[in-house]
């Protein structure tokens, strides 16, 4: 079995963001970039089924600058097995995330395609479920358990109400939430092994997609600033504050 | 111009969360129509028949809907969306699970989560855990588009009744079999319809210590909710977390206790209309959103909050 994770360069959970007032934009100079954290618990899924013997293959895929390559060679460190980067100089929107990744499956066939839930950064919160679509595949989003069993996977999902668990034909595409594992840190060692691992390039051009966005970001502004900050010293001075300020209880 | 909205439901009553999905369609295009899949579902299909601005409900009634497996449920309003130019759901999971795989059969783009209808083709929607507002344009004719709910009012009971069309069926594409559902009953309201919330965090220590919080929201008839390390510590089921990646909730009121107020935390909570932090370390960021912030150790302050409500209640 083959798995296939796709695996996004975002700025790092920890960074407040801030929005450049001239350029209408994020600004992301200087700025930590990391994996998103959804992708790296998709990889660190992956690697655990390949150590349950159950997958013989480990390939990631990023979508992105020159930079992408190193959010690859992250999850090479932690244990996947080679890398595929398609080039374009940011991550253009999920439908066309999805049929890139559409096209990746059509050069080689993967059983299970592991995703994350969401971007930590646009929130879209879409891929996985597209590109089960285009690929006509079953779909486990927001999983929090998987057992694969011969021909399907059992996957226990986050939803509203609680967890759901479903039965999936495979191939299938997943994605991941945030307590399906606790991913590895990287060894040395692997680190250094993951320099010897392939990372192979595509062109968009070459996959013939048309990449003109559906989308168009027209603005980018901060929201409007919530003044907190206020102190009480007591609980009886909160409680009357409620009661008689805010008229909330 | 036509608009159809997925409606969010238990096979017996529709979802607050559709009657805020419905506001924001109806400032797309006035009158929509809902859509109810499910199974023995016709009474959620009545609930939506009554609210202003439907003029008609689709009713689909199978087995196969019984629990909105995602994969005949997308091909279902696929065949669907040939009759109409949008469609809207509520950022539900149901919502976010079926609808971009409706998206990418049409071949266009989702638009997650509006906070805002600007016109027909132009909304605002948060990026970066809410830190930043994006204003987006779609460029097709068709359009897939999920509603944060908080951002928009409770569509009201009109003066008149929809009528109610049966659908039938499509074909099952025996993907994927739905096993079961472990959803937990609790007599307090829902988390992302409730007017005030209290949640706990890390600081609680336990899942028992719980206990104490639910006894203070059962006094102000609040639902409890959680940050995301006080559930991955077990202390409480997944569906109470609050946050960028958990439920998105603005209650009048949210009181939060033993959390730190993190960027993916504030995400879920900082449009409620009044916050409070109980946190013994003053310099928590939670404090910098809080309207009322006490400085104090939560096993105190929650024992005391709890008997001082007591006294109000007489
Ligand atoms: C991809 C991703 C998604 C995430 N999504 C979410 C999300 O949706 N929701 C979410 O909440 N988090 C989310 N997080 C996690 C988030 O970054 C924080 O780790 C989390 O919110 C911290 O929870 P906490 O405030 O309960 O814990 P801590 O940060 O550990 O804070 C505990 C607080 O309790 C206080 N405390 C301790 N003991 C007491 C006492 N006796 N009395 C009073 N105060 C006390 C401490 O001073 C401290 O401020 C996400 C993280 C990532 C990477
Ligand atoms: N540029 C990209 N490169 C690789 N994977 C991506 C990219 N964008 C999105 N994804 C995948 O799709 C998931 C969901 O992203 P989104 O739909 O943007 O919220 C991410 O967690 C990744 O697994």
């Amino acid at each position: 079995m083959k798995i296939l994770v796709p695996v996004k360069r975002v700025v790092d959970y920890n960074v407040k963001i801030r929005v450049d007032k001239e350029t209408n934009a994020v600004d992301l100079n200087n700025i930590k970039m990391s994996i998103n954290p959804f992708d790296e618990i998709a990889v660190e899924e992956a690697i655990r089924i390949k150590e349950a013997g159950q997958c013989d293959e480990i390939v990631v895929v990023s979508l992105g600058p020159e930079q992408s390559k190193e959010t690859i060679r992250n999850a090479l460190a932690m244990g996947a097995d080679r890398g595929i980067h398609v080039k374009t100089d940011h991550s253009p929107e999920p439908l066309l995330v999805a049929k890139i990744l559409e096209k990746v499956c059509e050069k080689e066939d993967y059983d299970l395609i592991i995703l994350g839930k969401q971007s930590i950064d646009d929130d879209c919160n879409q891929t996985g479920q597209m590109l089960s679509a285009l690929l006509n595949r079953s779909l486990g989003t927001y999983a929090s358990k998987v057992e694969i069993e011969n021909d399907t996977i059992i996957v226990t999902r986050e939803i509203d109400g609680g967890l759901q668990t479903i039965k999936l034909k495979k191939p299938a595409v997943l994605t991941t939430d945030l307590r399906l594992n606790e991913p590895r840190y990287a060894s040395l060692p692997n680190i250094m092994k993951a320099k010897q691992k392939t990372i192979d390039e595509l062109d968009p051009s070459d996959l013939g997609i048309d990449m003109t966005p559906k989308v168009s970001t027209k603005k980018v502004e901060e929201p409007p600033k919530r003044v907190g900050g206020g102190k009480v010293e007591s609980i009886q001075e909160l409680v009357d504050k409620l009661k008689n300020v805010s008229g909330v209880i | 111009m036509s608009v159809l909205v997925l409606a969010e439901h238990n096979n017996q009553s529709l979802k607050e969360a559709t009657k805020k999905a419905l506001t924001a369609a109806l400032k797309i295009f006035s009158p929509a129509h809902v859509v109810v899949i499910g199974n023995n579902c016709a009474s959620a299909a009545n609930d939506a028949a009554t609210l202003e601005g439907v003029e008609k409900v689709l009713l689909v009634e199978d087995t196969t809907y019984e629990n909105m497996l995602c994969e005949p449920t997308a091909d279902l309003l696929f065949e669907l969306m040939k009759s109409y130019d949008y469609l809207v759901s509520a950022a539900t999971t149901n919502g976010k699970n079926i609808l971009p795989r409706v998206a990418a059969k049409l071949d266009v783009s989702q638009i997650s989560e509006i906070i805002s209808v600007i016109d027909n083709k132009t909304f605002q929607r948060p990026i970066y855990a809410g830190n930043a507002i994006a204003t987006v344009e779609s460029s097709t004719e068709k359009n897939v588009i999920t509603v944060r709910t908080t951002a928009f009012e409770t569509a009201q009971v009109g003066s008149s009744v929809a009528t109610i069309e049966k659908i039938d069926a499509g074909n099952n594409p025996g993907l994927s079999e739905f096993i079961e559902e472990k959803v937990s009953s609790s007599e307090r309201p829902e988390l992302t319809s409730a007017g005030i919330i209290v949640s706990g965090g890390r600081g609680m220590q336990s899942g028992d210590n719980f206990k104490m919080l639910e006894s203070v929201a059962d006094k102000l008839g609040a639902a409890v909710g959680a940050s995301r390390a006080a559930v991955d510590a077990g202390f409480v089921p997944n569906e109470y977390q609050v946050g960028q990646t958990g439920k998105v909730v603005a209650p009048e009121l949210y009181i939060a206790v033993g959390i730190s107020g993190a960027i993916q935390h504030l995400a879920g909570m900082k449009d409620s209309k009044v916050i409070v932090a109980i946190n013994k370390d003053d310099e928590a960021p939670i404090f910098e959103v809080a309207d009322y912030g006490l400085v104090a150790d939560l096993f105190d302050a929650v024992p005391e909050l709890d008997k001082e409500l007591e006294k109000i209640q007489k």
